[in-house]
């Protein structure tokens, strides 16, 4: 489903993707890891676009990210994304956050892009909050409706970008719990995070990235297993975590 | 002080000077109107536009940045009609001094009312226009629902301060004899000669309706501050 | 256009035998830099002065330069010249007045631009200084009289210091504004840079070439102030300390 072929960026003389390549293919849950300043963010960025660059190819369903030609507003609107930061837009409602993208770009009516709204409000468990304003929310609370914004675009594949780095740990549960039951359900998933139990739980494939590359493309099971299947370095990294 | 004052000048002239209030007022609202709009539509160029049109949006507002208003103000006085007949082609077509003050006060406030939207989008997460391009939302539709609105309100308090900077420039229009509230009080203190309480009573007018607008600044800067 | 320019009538002499008509606009210019310059320099002073005012814990002279600044900056600066110029020679003492209004007319208005002009802008350069030493943190101040320093000293060895350089960059554009303001002073006659243009287009009948000619001196004084500025800014420069 994505192709991320021979991948590289420069920001200046900077380099900060390597020749970067894997692939996602329908219903897996890859997990993108690694040092601090290794490129997975800007990885997980270039898949939708919103981080051009300047060499390679990434495909999404048969649609090339880096051509011209393509409406990437349209090919935006079928991945969704989840953001370190939630990034809600504070000046609107919960509600409002969930259906102002319905509306503008895939020209839903507001009656469907409502009943959308509060069918994932309560997928993640939070229909109470329907009318409340983001600064009125908890960091998880914010993030699940987050989640919930991009759910109702009825992507093919969900993005997440360190998910629960900015949450207290209190809250870090909550959000793993709803980003769990979308693997189980069969969503297509990249997330950038250092969640190891998470990926444990519902991954399929770990991604370790340094220095701009891909160092190791294993099979969990094969990426926490003792033994040399994976790098020296994604084995000091591992280390470094408490999981 | 040997000054004899006669304060019932103010009671007899009262219509006359509502009238040039009503002038200044008007004078205010237009221009800060479009005004914003025009700075607006000038930060956002600055910010997100091709290159060419960025260093003509920069350049319009140093410029009107760099020169008194009053030179403005004569610019637009003596420049408009020969303009403006030269488009139309009729040759004797003059035009109201208050449509070049107008477009004076107007296009000289855009220039600062660019600057503040500037720093009004500058100032919204640079998260929220991913967040709403991650949704499929174009640059504009993003900049209309997401980075304008907090933008405004992000700025409110400067957007007033500007405002009551426009309040107290429009006395300048003085200089090519529109009646606005101190052209009024001139011309009714000349008349009767009585300038000295005519212009202490166009000061403190000036002063209350500054410090309401001042009031206003930190009212919505303490709303700011409380999380709103 | 039916428009007959003419670029080089800065060249010819004023119909009014005022001389070449670049001469006048030299002669604006000249009071323009004067009247701005010379106000600029006296604001600091008195501006310094009422920002550090409005810090000190006396409540008098706190509440005095309050509304000081209050008073000036919420008035126009046209209102105000006029105030100066037709108003306070009234409310003199008798003697007083008689000699303003007995005075020569050209010293008349240029006096009372410069004490209008300053005053104006002493209130808004008192709320610089003001806003600048607010924003050093108050354990300096701790730090300096624990060393011994006394009020005096706290402010003028580490808080003002500090202070202006923190403020230069808005205060740039107070010093810019001044330029612009001084051209109310062609109201009460005191023909300045804009004053004089507006002499030259109607005596020469050509308006556009005058007020291009005043745009543009307009714009390099800008230039030359803000790369005035620049460079005290980076003369004074605190090596390591984030944005002074």
């Amino acid at each position: 489903m994505i192709d991320i072929k021979s991948v590289s960026k420069w920001y200046g003389d900077f380099q900060v993707l390597a020749d970067c390549s894997t692939s996602i293919n329908r219903g897996e849950v890859i997990v993108v890891c690694g040092p601090s300043g290794s490129g997975k963010s800007t990885l997980i960025k270039a898949v939708n676009g919103l981080e051009p660059f300047q060499q390679g190819e990434i495909v999404i369903d048969g649609t090339s990210v880096g051509d011209k030609r393509t409406n990437l507003p349209l090919l935006r609107s079928k991945v969704g994304m989840v953001f370190q930061h939630f990034e809600l837009f504070p000046h609107l409602s919960v509600t409002h956050n969930l259906t102002l993208a319905q509306v503008r770009v895939l020209r839903r009516t507001k009656q469907e892009s409502l009943a959308k709204a509060l069918h994932f409000l309560e997928r993640v468990g939070l229909s109470g909050h329907k009318d409340k304003y983001p600064g009125q929310l908890s960091g998880g609370q914010q993030q699940r409706v987050a989640i919930a914004r991009a759910l109702c675009m009825d992507p093919i594949v969900m993005l997440f970008d360190e998910p629960t780095s900015a949450l207290d740990p209190e809250m870090v549960g909550e959000v793993l719990d709803v980003m769990i039951r979308l693997a189980r359900e069969g969503m297509t998933m990249m997330c950038v995070t250092h969640e190891m139990g998470f990926a444990q739980k519902v991954g399929h494939r770990v991604v370790f990235m340094d220095e701009g590359k891909i160092v190791d493309d294993l099979p969990v099971a094969d990426f926490f297993a003792q033994g040399a299947a994976k790098s020296n370095r994604a084995s000091a990294f591992l280390s470094q975590l408490i999981y | 002080m040997g000054y004899d004052f006669e304060w019932g000048t103010l009671l007899r002239a009262w219509p006359y000077l509502a009238e040039g209030m009503a002038m200044t007022l008007f004078l205010v609202a237009v221009a800060m109107t479009l005004g914003i709009l025009i700075g607006t539509v000038l930060a956002v160029v600055r910010i997100f536009g091709p290159r060419p049109l960025q260093i003509a949006a920069g350049g319009y507002v140093n410029l009107f940045r760099s020169v008194p208003l009053i030179l403005t103000i004569f610019w637009f006085y003596f420049l408009m009609p020969p303009v403006m007949r030269m488009i139309t082609g009729d040759q004797n077509l003059t035009i109201g001094a208050i449509y070049s003050a107008l477009a004076a006060l107007t296009l000289a406030e855009a220039a600062y009312y660019c600057e503040i939207m500037r720093a009004g989008i500058g100032s919204v997460r640079g998260g929220q226009m991913h967040a709403a391009m991650a949704l499929g939302m174009t640059r504009s539709q993003a900049l209309l629902s997401v980075i304008l609105p907090q933008a405004f309100r992000n700025m409110t308090p400067s957007l007033i301060n500007q405002t009551v900077a426009l309040l107290k420039d429009t006395s300048l229009v003085y200089v090519i004899s529109l009646n606005d509230f101190l052209g009024a009080a001139t011309k009714l203190g000349q008349r009767d000669g009585r300038l000295v309480e005519m212009y202490l009573f166009v000061a403190a007018v000036y002063l209350a309706l500054c410090s309401l607008g001042v009031w206003l600044v930190g009212y919505f800067q303490k709303k700011r501050a409380a999380g709103a | 256009m039916n428009y007959n320019w003419d670029w080089l009538v800065f060249f010819r002499q004023s119909v009014t035998g005022e001389g070449y008509y670049w001469e006048m606009i030299a002669r604006g210019l000249g009071w323009t830099v004067t009247i701005s310059l010379l106000s600029w320099f006296l604001a600091l002073g008195i501006g310094t002065a009422a920002g550090v005012a409005r810090t000190l814990r006396n409540p008098a002279v706190r509440w005095t330069a309050t509304v000081y600044v209050h008073c000036f900056r919420n008035t126009p600066v046209l209102v105000q010249l006029f105030i100066w110029y037709f108003v306070v020679p009234e409310l003199l003492p008798a003697k007083w007045g008689d000699a303003v209004k007995q005075m020569n007319p050209a010293l008349n208005q240029f006096l009372t631009v410069v004490v209008c002009l300053t005053l104006y802008t002493a209130a808004k350069a008192a709320e610089q200084v003001r806003a600048g030493i607010e924003s050093v943190p108050a354990s300096q101040t701790h730090a300096a009289l624990a060393m011994g320093l006394t009020t005096a000293g706290v402010y003028r060895h580490v808080l003002l210091p500090q202070a202006f350089r923190i403020v230069l960059p808005p205060m740039t554009s107070d010093f810019l504004n001044v330029f612009k303001n001084s051209a109310v002073a062609m109201t009460i006659g005191l023909m300045e840079l804009t004053g004089q243009t507006r002499q030259l287009s109607e005596f020469s009948a050509q308006p556009f070439e005058a007020f291009v000619a005043a745009t543009v001196v307009y714009m390099v004084i800008t230039y030359l102030v803000i790369l005035l500025m620049r460079w005290i800014e980076n003369r004074s420069r605190i090596p390591g300390y984030l944005g002074a």
